[in-house]
């Protein structure tokens, strides 16, 4: 599916600006994205080292199995295919404070470590397994509790009440994260269960693009 | 609440080597250790983000994205919704930075205590770049098939857009 997204857009856009006739701009968006893509890849290089520097400490501490035991229970219902006390834990509940408290910056690295702790137990290192798909599903609904930033341009631009918006998001959030579970949960058995009636090709081997169920 | 925004970042950073110096962990040493890997996981994501990033930009550059919100604008008056946020609901889930840029934007215009600011700041504040989550996750670890995992993260940011529209004219309309 990422591939035809891709694909589209690229052709679509090509398709637009024929017919807008501004293929100068777009000529001018494929660098200027390039560059944006390698601008984003550095910004992230400085807090990354850094985060990732800080989760060693949590981690050869003891502080990350603390976490986590001490959130087993429902992570454990997200993540049923995850071994008891795997360090997978740790970063996926590490992850999942930081994007409630709305630090996205923080909750990337930790996110992308949980992705590698995920990626170990992974059968098939070039497709996602459930557990991944789950981890995304959460990250993409971004459970946030306090919208920081947007706070911060609320108050940039004198709103009377720049935290108003707190209740909205929270309930928004609620939904969209709740909507992620629910969806996730629903394509995982799916997969088991498909998986489960056509002998070959027998999941985790999905055979072909397009071919995969849901 | 917003105290609590500031402070919990400064906590976090101290904390944690607090806690393993008492542990007697080597701190020092264990940070520049563990730091490594920060380098060579942001330079692995470099080819995934380039190429999501072009496709974002064509995409917006070519007038593609334009035409579709116009398409659905007397679609959404129908319903009450002010057609304005409409791009804001196809730019969130691609690019993080123009969404933000888009939401500053309608602040800007209408004010952030106007419906229109209410509703944009609302959707910011839930939902994420699907997208670029999808890229940076996957692209780090070297996964090629996201299986379902694009669908359920659009699935959610569309369930997320009507549902921040819907308590917004809930609570402020």
């Amino acid at each position: 599916m990422i591939n035809v997204i891709w694909m589209g857009m690229i052709l679509i856009g090509f398709i637009f600006s024929a017919v807008n006739g501004n293929i100068e701009d777009v000529t001018k968006a494929v660098f200027d994205g390039a560059q944006t893509g390698v601008t984003v890849s550095f910004g992230l290089i400085s807090i990354m080292v850094f985060w990732l520097g800080l989760m060693r400490l949590a981690e050869d501490s003891g502080l990350l199995a603390k976490i986590a035991r001490l959130m087993g229970p429902v992570v454990r219902y997200l993540f049923p295919d995850i071994p008891k006390n795997h360090p997978a834990f740790g970063y996926i509940l590490s992850n999942m404070s930081a994007n409630l408290f709305g630090l996205g910056n923080a909750a990337t690295p930790m996110g992308i470590k949980a992705m590698q702790e995920l990626q170990k137990l992974n059968p098939d290192k070039e497709q996602a397994s459930p557990a991944m798909c789950t981890l995304l599903a959460l990250n993409t609904a971004s459970i946030t509790l306090i919208p920081t930033t947007l706070i911060a341009i609320r108050m940039n631009y004198h709103s009377a009440n720049p935290a108003e918006i707190v209740g909205t998001t929270l309930m928004a959030t609620a939904v969209a994260t709740l909507a992620a579970i629910m969806a996730d949960r629903w394509c995982r058995h799916r997969l088991i269960s498909q998986s489960k009636k056509k002998k070959p090709p027998a999941w985790p081997h999905t055979p072909k693009e397009g071919d995969a169920p849901c | 609440m917003n105290l609590i925004s500031v402070w919990m970042i400064p906590i976090v950073i101290a904390f944690i080597p607090l806690f393993a110096f008492a542990r007697r962990v080597l701190v020092y040493e264990t940070f520049v250790d563990g730091a490594k890997d920060g380098f060579s996981t942001a330079i692995s994501i470099i080819p995934h983000l380039v190429g999501m990033m072009v496709a974002i930009s064509v995409f917006r550059a070519s007038g593609a994205l334009e035409a579709m919100t116009s398409w659905m604008g007397p679609f959404l008056l129908g319903l009450g919704v002010p057609p304005e946020i409409m791009p804001l609901g196809l730019l969130r889930p691609l690019t993080g930075t123009g969404s933000l840029a888009y939401t500053t934007e309608l602040i800007h215009v209408y004010g952030p205590d106007s419906i229109i600011g209410r509703i944009a700041s609302t959707i910011q504040g839930s939902t994420d770049t699907t997208l670029y989550v999808l890229t940076v996750y996957f692209g780090a670890v070297g996964i090629r098939k996201g299986r379902y995992a694009l669908k359920v993260g659009l699935f959610s940011d569309i369930i997320g857009f009507i549902a921040a529209i819907f308590f917004c004219l809930l609570v402020f309309g």
